[in-house]
């Protein structure tokens, strides 16, 4: 794997297969989340570092321990699969989250409450999924894991800072809120549709 | 008790419906509503999980430490999901394949977990289950109505039969390809939004 391809599997998994764009990932926190562009690029930053780490542990355990004819055990718990990734994801947010707290005192208070709720986040459980069901090696879905993370972050900033100005404009009643979230977040589906093809 | 049976079903149909008022349950679901068997399987799967995890979770709430219950909680629902997933592999193979890592997905759905810490946690059995049934039916109602929209304008189909014959075979309807991709569904979830909140305005939000 040369580092061309490297770059374009980050360019991919960031912008083209945008886990909350392309795939609605991450969606509740997605739509909860951004009414201001701060908190938004907090809960960005900590979903970035919890996809890195778990994205490759999780490639690791599946590729040594549940597929089928492993290295530590031969039989095949590939149906286990679902409940070891959504523990290693569990276990890691809390481990984080103590360390965060040891050692960088200001960045665990800015993230705050929404460190716990990325167990929670599909956008998570989904970015391991995916590099199950494509096969990645362990350099591969560290640079999957990197990638998703930054494009799910760039996702939530961009539709916060919209957010914030939407609150100037004249909206039907009805579609205050909510709906005309929606709608824009489907315009902002479009724009990364763009993105298609885009290569280093 | 404060609800009758019907209440408990039906509320989270239109009332409080998990999608469009809670904003719950968004998340695993939309990337499936490009046909509607698709959506109806996957409809059925949420409905499924969440009445079994809310009874599930109910029936031994007394029994859950405080301090562990979303472990506890999130080792059922996992647990169920996998039954499913693998009752889809084992006699609709094909499905299962299209509906992909969104199966596996059900875990996070938040609409699962929120019910269970919502509801489950403070209510008899036979109440979680129903209250389960109607956040799976109130989820699925939109499911199904983004997956008639985007399966009949996208490809002229429901169900895979053909409605509208399409100009490529012969026919005279021309797809609309904007519905095969993913912002045709949060244009239908804004639109549904917005015709619900016209039709009950006290759901409308302050701006």
């Amino acid at each position: 794997m040369d580092i061309q391809a490297l770059g374009n599997l980050f360019l991919k998994s960031a912008f083209v297969d945008n886990l909350a764009l392309a795939y609605f990932l991450g969606m509740c926190t997605f739509l909860a989340v951004s009414k201001n562009v701060k908190t938004a690029l907090g809960l960005g930053v900590a979903v970035i570092a919890v996809q890195t780490i778990t994205v490759p542990i999780n490639n690791l355990i599946y590729n040594l321990i549940l597929k089928e004819g492993a290295w530590l055990v031969p039989a095949n718990l590939e149906f286990l699969g679902l409940i070891c990734f959504i523990g290693v994801i569990a276990a890691m947010v809390q481990i984080l989250e103590m360390t965060l707290d040891k050692f960088f005192p200001p960045l665990y208070n800015a993230l705050g409450i929404f460190l716990p709720l990325i167990t929670v986040n599909c956008a998570i459980l989904g970015g391991t999924l995916f590099m199950q069901q494509r096969d990645y090696t362990f350099t591969e879905s560290v640079v999957f894991g990197v990638g998703s993370g930054f494009g799910w972050a760039a996702a939530i900033a961009g539709l916060a800072g919209i957010r914030e100005k939407l609150r100037y404009s004249d909206i039907p009643a009805p579609l205050r809120g909510l709906g005309i979230t929606f709608i824009i977040v489907g315009l902002m589906a479009l724009g990364f549709q763009a993105f298609l093809g885009i290569q280093v | 008790m404060g609800k009758s049976n019907k209440d408990l079903i039906l509320d989270p149909v239109f009332d409080n419906n998990p999608i469009a008022l809670q904003v719950l349950g968004i998340c695993s679901a939309l990337a499936v509503t490009t046909q509607l068997s698709t959506s109806f399987v996957m409809a059925v799967a949420v409905t499924i999980v969440t009445a079994c995890a809310s009874a599930a979770i109910a029936a031994i709430r007394h029994r859950i430490p405080s301090s562990i219950r979303i472990i506890v909680q999130m080792t059922i629902i996992a647990s169920l999901v996998i039954v499913v997933d693998q009752v889809l592999k084992a006699f609709a193979f094909k499905l299962s394949q299209e509906l992909s890592v969104f199966v596996g997905l059900i875990i996070t759905n938040c609409i699962v977990m929120g019910r269970a810490e919502g509801f489950a946690m403070k209510n008899s059995v036979k109440d979680s289950f129903l209250d389960g049934i109607g956040n799976g039916l109130g989820y699925g109602l939109i499911l199904l109505v983004v997956g008639f929209f985007r399966e009949l304008f996208g490809s002229g189909k429901l169900f895979g039969q053909i409605i509208l014959p399409l100009k490529a075979d012969g026919g005279w309807y021309e797809p609309n390809g904007l519905m095969l991709l993913s912002p045709s569904a949060f244009f239908i979830i804004g639109f549904f939004i917005w015709a619900l909140r016209t039709w009950k305005p006290d759901q409308i939000e302050s701006a």
